[in-house]
């Protein structure tokens, strides 16, 4: 028999539901800074977790590696690393590979082996495929073939830290207060149906996007069947792993911009719709009858992370909370604001965002409001 | 030679409050009533009763009860009372037994073994009286993405799409089967609510022209009234194929149905039969329906959906599949029971597979294949409230067709006596005297009032789930749960147990 505290939705409930607290700081220069900030961040929100999950995703983590393929895996055996070990050296060009540290933490028990990879492609891909294709399926074929081992980041130049525990108690796990990025996001989690394994907890990864999430997706089905059409396996049954496809589809493979998706997951009103002027309007309609079955409809809070981005989005009627705070060239999202305050006292603002409306911060730009759609069909006549 | 049916049912007249007003003798098509003048009585011929209540609604005194007759056979499951009487009928006539509306018999509802889900505590229900909840449907094919470039121009232009403020549509019930009067009616609720009636194969009455725009015109095998100026007027095209009442069977209207007004509309002459083959004769295989469904594009300039439609059989996915590919932009299953004007007995209650089936195996298998954005998927047959259509959207349907329901919105009680021509409630005749009794004004406000009814409720279940656009519902079959199915069949739904 499976050990539950080893798996994910061991119940096989329809989809795993949770709570949290989310977090999430950007420096726009581009400067690195430690963890410190944001584990006392993401502390003071204590209480909306309930210690069965907390994780962080780091940018700018690996500069020293920054063109290689950051590979973060936990293993539940040593049979099923070395199994994963050979499966990495026939399929990559291996070219670092160490242990995770940790350090002996008391609220941490029974935790998996964490080991990172650094990995070229090189000629293991086919021609016609992309590096990242080859690197998303290959994490797809670990994650679902292969025996106690699960890829939980992918990506280049960042790296996911996660697992079950209160988040700054998995910070202390990692020592995550002596790593540095200049993006940073934290997630604290309150599942309601699983007892909490390791790869359930937030961020989700795919590649270099994270997405850490606060809310229930009550289109889950569709959403996760419409994706199914596209090759994507939601083997972790949960809504925020929808989003992760959801965003690397509609970015990575469709191309469409951070405002156009943001209006295809939470699309303005049909009547909203039809009262916007008519380039604008066939615009939004095209789009919403075209990507109806990814509209995240249910209340969530989302803060989606890949190189030189941070963007937050709540759900269109604005179920779950979200603060913006704005100081110099950082950019802070969170559940509560008084999380940010404690951070950064003095801000230059604060406030929260319309529902549906992407907050997005740009390396190497001041944050500002995004121009609308509108302004942008506006520009382009 | 003597009969040996008896009759259905007991017509009891109270003789204290009878008035003797003759209203039943009026009303009733069927000659159940007549006047005795030497008595001064009212009396009933009771095998002439077909239980549609008529009499019984119009009594200005409420002399009259309808009940069923007693008279039992012997209690046998193999040999039912309906059985032995269809024998017996045929043995007096030699013929095929006819008979209307839709599949009466026991085969499973699946509508009825699955229920829906709500909020509780990890996310809210929704308040439709206070926020907003959008049911607004987009019928027709949708590309795989979307083109827009960095500075937000759109590059790709969507295929024809029809609006539906509300995703229940009115099925094809052609003039000559129905009155001009309840196409009236139908057309008229279909532009107030938002949504689409549809012509039937009986052509496109010249008043009904305006109503284009909320105007589904068929293309059937009999070709009858099509032309171009039909085409044009009509806001989707449909090929119909099939139907779920008769699946591989022609029609027949009877030349004494052809009045002048039937045979204009129709474009035959009056007074001559009306027979559609049972095939299309141009549609042999499916790569002759692509070439219909292409020269139909051709002829109205890639302006409108072309739909087919075809009865729920037992490959139905496969054909939908093929159908998809061929070029179609909506698909129409119409399920075992989907009702009809008239059809053989034998054919309506023993040929064609529940819809629920048809509808889940068909969602699943279009999107096995990757293409069940190329077309939307309407489903009819026995849909009888706005539970059922929220279930065939968390199936997988874009939209539902309602028949007997909007029949029934306009007096019907299902007697099944369509196929006589002389129904008393004046919706399945040609009998001037008798399709007056459905007049368009109330008939269309009766029909709007449904729609409406409905759209409320929808609305309702949509917000106990948490979710305010009918999108999220549509193909969301976590939102279903069964009760009392098999495994084999919960398998097919794609839908789980209740309690799992």
């Amino acid at each position: 028999m499976k050990d539950i505290r080893q798996i994910n939705n061991p119940y096989n409930d329809d989809k795993v539901i949770d709570a949290c607290s989310i977090f999430g700081m950007m420096d726009t220069t581009g400067g690195r800074f430690s963890g410190e900030a944001i584990i006392r961040a993401i502390a003071n929100m204590h209480v909306r977790g309930n210690g069965l999950g907390g994780g962080f995703a780091i940018y700018g983590l690996y500069p020293e590696y920054a063109d290689l393929y950051a590979l973060h895996i936990m293993y539940l055996s040593r049979q099923g690393q070395q199994e994963t070990e050979a499966f990495l050296r026939d399929r990559f060009y291996l070219v670092l590979d160490e242990e995770v540290p940790t350090r002996p933490t008391p609220a941490i028990v029974n935790p998996p082996l964490v080991w990172r990879y650094f990995v070229r492609v090189d000629q293991h891909k086919p021609a016609n495929q992309s590096e990242d294709d080859y690197v998303v399926n290959r994490v797809m074929e670990i994650n679902t073939r292969l025996s106690d081992s699960f890829v939980f980041s992918s990506g280049k130049d960042m790296g996911v830290f996660k697992g079950v525990g209160y988040p700054e108690e998995i910070a202390e796990y990692f020592g995550l207060e002596e790593y540095e990025g200049y993006l940073w996001t934290a997630h604290g989690r309150f599942p309601t149906n699983t007892p909490g394994w390791w790869g359930g907890a937030h961020p989700f990864s795919i590649l270099d996007w994270t997405v850490v999430h606060n809310g229930e997706i009550s289109s889950y089905g569709i959403n996760r069947r419409y994706l199914e059409q596209f090759g994507y396996q939601c083997t972790m049954q949960t809504d925020t792993e929808v989003i992760a496809y959801a965003v690397d589809l509609l970015i990575r493979k469709h191309n469409l911009s951070i405002e156009i998706a943001a209006n295809i997951l939470a699309p303005p009103f049909w009547a909203e719709i039809e009262r916007r002027p008519p380039e604008e309007q066939k615009l939004l309609r095209t789009l919403r009858q075209t990507y109806g079955s990814l509209l995240l409809n249910g209340p969530f809070t989302i803060i989606i992370a890949h190189r030189g981005e941070m963007i937050g989005l709540t759900d269109r009627i604005r179920l779950r909370p979200l603060t913006v705070g704005v100081k110099g060239d950082m950019l802070y999202l969170s559940s509560e604001e008084s999380a940010i305050r404690l951070v950064c006292p003095e801000l230059d603002r604060a406030w929260s965002p319309m529902g549906g409306e992407p907050i997005v911060g740009i390396l190497g730009q001041p944050f500002e409001p995004r121009r609308t759609i509108r302004e942008m069909i506006v520009d382009a006549n | 030679m003597k009969t040996y049916i008896p009759n259905k049912f007991i017509v009891e007249r109270d003789p204290e409050r009878c008035i003797r007003c003759q209203v039943c003798v009026n009303q009733c098509s069927f000659d159940s009533h007549y006047y005795d003048a030497e008595d001064d009585e009212v009396r009933s011929r009771e095998e002439n009763c077909v239980g549609c209540h008529r009499c019984v609604l119009f009594c200005p005194t409420g002399a009259l009860t309808i009940r069923r007759s007693p008279l039992d056979y012997r209690e046998n499951y193999n040999w039912s009372s309906e059985v032995i009487e269809d024998i017996i009928k045929q043995a007096e006539t030699g013929g095929m037994l006819l008979t209307g509306m839709g599949n009466d018999k026991s085969q499973r509802i699946y509508w009825d073994h699955l229920l829906l889900n709500a909020s509780q505590v990890t996310n809210p229900s929704i308040d439709p009286l206070r926020e907003p909840m959008e049911l607004i449907t987009y019928l027709g094919r949708k590309p795989d993405c979307v083109e827009v470039d960095l500075r937000c121009v759109l590059g790709t232009e969507l295929a024809p799409q029809v609006k539906l403020d509300v995703p229940v549509m009115f099925a094809a019930m052609s003039y000559g089967a129905v009155s001009l009067n309840v196409q009236e009616s139908l057309a008229r609720a279909a532009t107030e609510i938002g949504t689409l009636w549809n012509t039937g194969e009986g052509g496109l009455h010249p008043s009904l022209y305006k109503y284009g725009n909320n105007t589904i015109v068929q293309v059937a095998s009999g070709r009858f009234g099509v032309d171009a100026e039909y085409m044009d007027a009509g806001r989707v095209v449909e090929i119909k194929i099939g139907q779920g009442a008769k699946p591989g069977i022609g029609g027949h209207l009877p030349g004494e149905k052809v009045s002048a007004d039937v045979s204009r509309t129709r474009m035959i002459p009056q007074g001559t039969d009306a027979l559609s083959p049972a095939p299309q004769h141009d549609i042999y295989s499916i790569e002759d329906l692509s070439q219909l469904i292409y020269a139909l594009k051709e002829a109205t300039n890639y302006t409108k959906p072309i739909s087919v439609k075809i009865a729920a059989v037992h490959n139905a996915a496969a054909i939908g599949s093929g159908m998809v590919r061929a070029g179609a932009d909506i698909i129409v299953l119409d399920g075992l029971r989907g009702a009809t004007g008239a059809a053989p007995k034998i054919i309506r209650d023993n040929v064609g597979i529940p819809i629920e089936m048809a509808l889940a195996s068909l969602d699943t298998r279009l999107r096995q294949e990757g293409i069940r954005n190329l077309a939307s998927i309407v489903v009819s047959g026995g849909i009888r409230n706005s539970g059922d259509v929220a279930k065939a959207i968390a199936l997988g349907a874009d939209a539902v067709y309602i028949g007997t329901a909007a029949l029934i919105a306009l007096g019907c009680t299902v007697c099944q006596q369509c196929h006589t021509g002389k129904c008393a409630w004046g919706i399945c005749t040609t009998d001037l005297a008798l399709t007056k009794r459905v007049n368009p004004d109330i008939g269309a406000r009766r029909l709007a009032n449904l729609l409406r009814g409905w759209s409320l409720e929808l609305k309702d279940i949509l917000g106990g789930m948490g979710i305010n656009a009918l999108e999220s519902l549509r193909g969301n079959r976590l939102h279903l749960r069964g009760v009392g199915l098999t495994d084999t069949e919960l398998g097919i739904l794609g839908v789980r147990m209740v309690g799992d």
